[in-house]
Parts: structure tokens; sequence; C-alpha cells
């Protein structure tokens, strides 16, 4: 292990540079850094691929030298704003990590709601600081996404193999129900679940619809997909308006979608 | 000898969350040493309102990237409780397997990439890679043995998919059980060496009476339901946790404290262990008692001990519910879910303490009242107070900056709290 470690990796025999790369969590349950963390049996080849030079839940000290950055959770309050700014200064290349990163995740359910409500109903009349939830890009710009509540390993670690070796990045373009097809599962429409697979992005191997839990819509929208359609394919199949907006809205990649539908308009 | 000290550690390494500790003292007499949690909230309990039942275990699960699972089966168990439904036997003792290995997964990341480093002189779990291979091979083996068994029982190791109210949505494969059940007995050689380099570790000699919370056993060391009780003597039902929580707001954290009997009390496996040594496995017991840890033990260090210790139980025991679930034929999946008006309570031992979820329904199953009491939060109180009492010891010992600072991260990270968690 130390003795491979020793070795510089190699690609078409050109040493592979390793990029300085630091993790960073804005509002989250951080988990998808935790995920990176849960490959044992590849972490500490992934480690050997880059340098880690911030990574608060798991080391202490580090730099703000660093090209990537990948940054987890949703913008819920000002100070982030600012921490997000910097990061966006310090990096080349910035990764929004996760659900959360991408559109605000579980967090944005509670922008269903007048924020003073909100407040209220968790703390009272005590003081506390809080915003609308934002998603990253709509305070700074981002350079990639990795999607999924939570991410999957697999997909980060190819993610950042390309960007190490210099190749593109790319992502399916087609739906999670593709995956789950090419997996031999049985619809989960005709066992009565509720499944959004048929319109969400691709590249988790149909997780859970692979568990027979229904597609909950947590990488977003797939590049071609009609909302549309399946809205009224899943009321033939006799799921309410509720259960439908329950899945629309709940990881934020459909909450316009869902608003839409919840005002009474068709999307 | 040294008598001021000014210790300013801005967002703390090397656990879940954001917290900062302060400490001043001046002429050998504490002048601050505070505790501040600076998480952002994130309004679980406000945004669950107007949701269906079954949105409940799936977006509540998301409370917590660690202990995703404890939070979706606490959840699952609350519905359940509010809809009058009891778990088959078959559900109860998945959910509980499932639940061992999510404590194996946390106490042993816990133990050795957040905790061990302190002890041995590095900043983080990286540098061990190349100066002690075998240990850091090690916890990634018995790491990965206990999230790949999450992965076969509960669909996921984070943010499982196969857990929901009434049961499971697919039962795992006999014959990935019957291969993990192997693997759980040769881990145990693994768990010895643990506890062999835990005993190189010098452990803080500092202790301060506590009162300690958790679920209370009868005939099983307890993770899932039951009464409450504390090293106080206090005993309440399940239902009845806002009597043992009694959370109130104060200005130096954005999440609630808690407290029973005195100015503040713990939670997690130092708690339970004092609770319920006599219920432990006795290989754990004899293990527990060989570090010196019985009950009642005041040491907060301690805990990483009582971690290690229900690390040995949880192993013994998932042993046990494997051989239970394969002597007989998978039984019904799923049971039907009929949602009523009503309140349910769950209360649940999770890796950092014991977890509450209480909610509340209509008669169409939509929740109108949400509350979840997070273990951490629970221990923000007890870590401020110990905070404060090591400063007084130690500046009064003439100790040096450098030392104390480390000794008062050691003390907060031994509570492996879980802050984002904490304010959810």
């Amino acid at each position: 292990m130390s003795e491979a470690a020793a070795k510089p990796k190699t690609f078409l025999g050109v040493p592979v540079y390793k990029p300085k790369v630091a993790f960073f969590e804005l509002t989250s349950c951080e988990g998808c850094q935790l995920q990176i963390l849960n490959n044992e049996g590849t972490l500490l080849d992934f480690l050997d691929l880059v340098e880690v030079v911030k990574f608060r839940e798991g080391m202490t000290g580090g730099t703000d030298d660093y090209e990537i950055a990948f940054v987890e959770g949703s913008v819920t309050r000002q100070d982030e704003v600012e921490r997000l700014k910097t990061i966006r200064k310090n990096a080349k290349i910035l990764v929004a990590l996760g659900s959360c990163a991408c559109f605000g995740g579980v967090n944005q359910l509670k922008n269903r709601f007048p924020l003073d409500w909100v407040k209220k109903e968790v703390y009272g009349d005590h003081p506390i600081d809080t915003a609308p939830v934002q998603s990253l890009e709509e305070i700074v710009k981002v350079d990639l996404k990795i999607y999924g509540c939570p991410i999957k390993k697999e997909e980060v670690e190819r993610i950042v193999t390309d960007l190490a070796i210099g190749n593109d990045i790319v992502y399916p373009k087609y739906p999670v129900c593709m995956e789950c097809k090419a997996n031999g599962n049985i619809c989960l429409f005709d066992v009565g679940e509720p499944c959004l697979g048929p319109i969400t992005r691709a590249g988790c191997n149909a997780w859970c619809p692979n568990s027979r839990a229904g597609c909950w819509g947590c990488r977003g929208p797939a590049d071609e997909c009609n909302v549309v359609q399946l809205i009224s394919i899943m009321e033939q199949h006799g799921f309410s308006r509720d259960t439908i907006i329950d899945r629309l809205e709940c990881f934020g990649g459909f909450a316009a979608y869902a608003d839409q539908l919840r005002t009474g308009l068709k999307p | 000898m040294k008598v001021n000290c000014d210790i300013n550690v801005h967002h703390l390494t090397r656990v879940e969350g954001h917290g900062n500790i302060k400490v001043k003292i001046h002429d050998g007499i504490v002048q601050e040493a505070t505790w501040e949690v600076v998480e952002t909230p994130r309004f679980f309990e406000a945004l669950l309102v107007g949701k269906k039942w079954d949105n409940a275990p799936w977006i509540c699960g998301r409370i917590c990237g660690i202990c995703s699972i404890g939070h979706t089966l606490a959840s699952i168990r609350a519905v359940e409780n509010a809809f009058g439904m009891t778990p088959s036997g078959q559900t109860s003792k998945l959910r509980l397997l499932l639940k061992h290995m999510e404590t194996l997964q946390s106490h042993i990341l816990h133990l050795y990439f957040l905790a061990a480093p302190d002890f041995l002189n590095v900043g983080s779990v990286f540098p061990l890679i190349k100066s002690h291979p075998d240990v850091v091979g090690r916890a990634a083996g018995l790491k990965k043995l206990a999230n790949d068994m999450c992965d076969c029982v509960g669909g996921r190791r984070l943010h499982p998919t196969t857990t929901v109210v009434g049961g499971f949505t697919m039962l795992p494969d006999r014959k990935e059980l019957a291969r993990f059940r192997e693997l759980l007995v040769g881990s145990v050689p693994g768990l010895v060496a643990t506890a062999e380099l835990f005993k190189t570790f010098h452990l803080p000699d500092f202790a301060r009476e506590t009162e300690f919370i958790s679920l209370k056993g009868e005939q099983e060391y307890p993770f899932i339901g039951g009464d409450l009780v504390s090293t106080d003597g206090v005993v309440k039902k399940e239902s009845d946790y806002r009597a043992m929580t009694n959370e109130y707001m104060v200005p130096q954290s954005t999440s609630k404290w808690s407290k029973l009997s005195r100015e503040a009390f713990a939670v997690g496996a130092l708690a339970r262990v004092n609770n319920n040594f006599r219920l432990l496995h006795p290989t754990a017991q004899a293990i527990s008692t060989d570090f010196g840890l019985t009950p009642v033990n005041h040491n907060p260090y301690m805990n990483n001990i009582a971690q290690l210790v229900e690390c040995v139980h949880v192993v013994y025991d998932s042993i046990r519910l494997i051989d239970e679930l394969l002597a007989s034929p998978w039984q019904e999946t799923r049971q039907q879910v009929t949602p009523k008006s009503g309140t349910g309570v769950a209360a649940v031992e999770v890796p950092r303490g014991i977890l509450y979820h209480c909610y509340e329904f209509n008669e169409t199953g939509h929740i109108i009242k949400c509350d979840c009491i997070i273990p951490t939060s629970q221990n923000h109180a007890n870590i401020q107070y110990d905070l404060t009492a090591l400063a007084a010891k130690f500046a009064a010992e003439g100790m040096e900056d450098r030392n104390l600072e480390l000794l008062a991260e050691m003390l907060v990270r031994a509570y492996d709290p879980c802050i984002s968690c904490s304010v959810h």
C-alpha cells in the first residue's frame, strides 16, 4: 500500500498531474463528503490521484491554495454567500457536490412557506438568522455539477479521474428509467409505487428503483424530459396530485414544475 | 507558572458541522470558556408540515449524513406509533441489524479517522496511510464490512432505500446474509487489535459528575424504543420524551440546549454503557472492564472507549440476529399502512446518543406538527460545562496554551458531535 503510494501514477506512460483539491460544506448533512470517505475499497487509490489540501470534516490544517473546490450544501445565510464567493475566487474549477448544491436539495422545501412562519415554527420568538434557500449557481458560476442525494461514489471517482487526466466530463442524457429497464426491474408503476425515473437524469444506475423504491428525482431533470407526459401517466395510474407534487418538489430539481402544479397550472 | 491563555478555534476540524472553541484565562482565572455552535439551521420541523406520512422517513433521513439510517428508523417508528402499528418480528430484527451496522461504521469512522489522529500526533488520517498502513487498512476493512451490510439490508449505506413504514420494500438475499455472518466472525480479531491500539493511548485524566440519559434496556442492550432512563434515577415513557429533554435556547448556539436534573446531561455510547452495562455481550463487557469502564464513569473522554465496547457488542449481536433470521423462511415483507389522526413518538439510540422524532398527523396522514430532538443538541450544554471545568482544572495546573487547546478539541471530539444534525 505505502509502496504503491510512493510511485507516481501514469496514464499512457505520462505522469498524471495531481490537482490540489479542497472540500467545503455549506448548509447540508455533509453526507456527500462522507460518501467520499465511504469509498473504502478504492479510497486509497482515489487519494493517490489528487492532493487534498483542505477537508475540515477529515483533517486539521490545510491551505487555500487549491485548484478544484468541491462545495456541498445550499446557501441559506449571508456568511455562506461570502464564503462561497471566496471559494470561487480561489478555485479554478468549482464543483457543486450533490442535490443541495445543485438545486437546494431537501432544504429548499422550506421555501414553500413565508420565512417568518418557518422561523417561528422552529425557534419561537428566539431571533435566528436565515434566508430563503439558494443553489450555488444562483450566487456564483458553477463549472461542474455532481448530482444526487447522496452522490454516487463511482460517479465522483470517474469525474475526478477525468479532471485529473484532462478528459471531457460527460453525463448521460437519458433518464433513470433506461437504466432501470436495462437492470431488468419490474416497472414500479405496476406495483403502485410513484416514480420519477422517466424524467430524472441517469447516472445513478437506478439506485432507488433497484430496491423497489420509486425515484424522487434527486438528480434533477434529464436533458430531454417530458414532465407533462409523466404527470398524465402518473394520474392514469391513480396517483394523486399531492403525491406527484411531493415527488417533484422534494430535492428542488423539478421545483418549478411542482409550483405550477400546486397553483393549478399544467406545467 | 503560566497563568494567561487565549485560545480561539474557529470551525473545529474533524467533527461533523461547524463549532468554535474559545478559552480565555487571565491570572489563573478562567474569564471565558465557550463552546459556540454557528451552524446554519435547516428547519426540518417546518419543512415537513403539510407533507404526507410516506415523505417523513425519506426527508428526515437527510437530517444527517452519518446517521441517516438511525433518523430513517426513528421516523418510521414515530409514524408507526402514530398509526398504531407494530412491526413484525422479522422486520424488527432486520431493522436492528441495519442499526447495528450503522453503529459499527459510525464508531469506526470516529475512532480511527476523527479521534485517533490526536493520540498519534497527526492532523488527519491521511499521513497515517503511509506511517501506519496496517491501522488504516484495518479501519477501512471494518468500515467497509459495516457499510456493505447496510447496502445489503438497507439498499444503500447512506440515505437507505428499502426501509419504509410497515417494513421493507424488499428483503436481503439470504446467501448474502450467510456470507456476512462469516465476515462478522472474521472481523473480531480486527476489533481486538483496535482495543489493543486504544490501550496504548493515554486518555486525559479528567472527570466531571454528569447525569447520563439513554434508553432503558430490559432484556437486551437497547437501541430501538422503550423507556427512558437517567443515571440520576429518572425514568420516563418514550412518549413523555419532552419531560426528559426540556429544550431551551441560548445566545451562543444555533442549536437548542437540554437539561434534566442538573444544569446539563450527556447522551451517547458512554451514557448507554453507564445505564445498560449488564446487558452488554460478555466479551464487550470484559473489554469495557479491562479499560476501567464500569458504571457510572464520569470521564467524557471515555466515550471513545464506550464506542469501542459497542463495536464489539454490535458485531456479536449481529451474528445472533443473522442466525435467528436464517433459522426461518422469509415472512411478509411489508404491512399495509392505514393512516389516522394522532401523535407518534420514537426514541432510537443512534451512534451519538438518544434521538427523538415526534409527528402529529391529521386524519389523511398529513403532518401538522413535527419535532426532532438530536443527540448532539442534548450534549451541547454538557460540552460547555465540561469545557469550563477542563479550563479551570488545567489552568490551575499551569498548562501551556497549545496543550490545553488540544485537550479542549479532544474533549469536543470525544462527544463525536454531529453539529449540522443538531441544527437541523
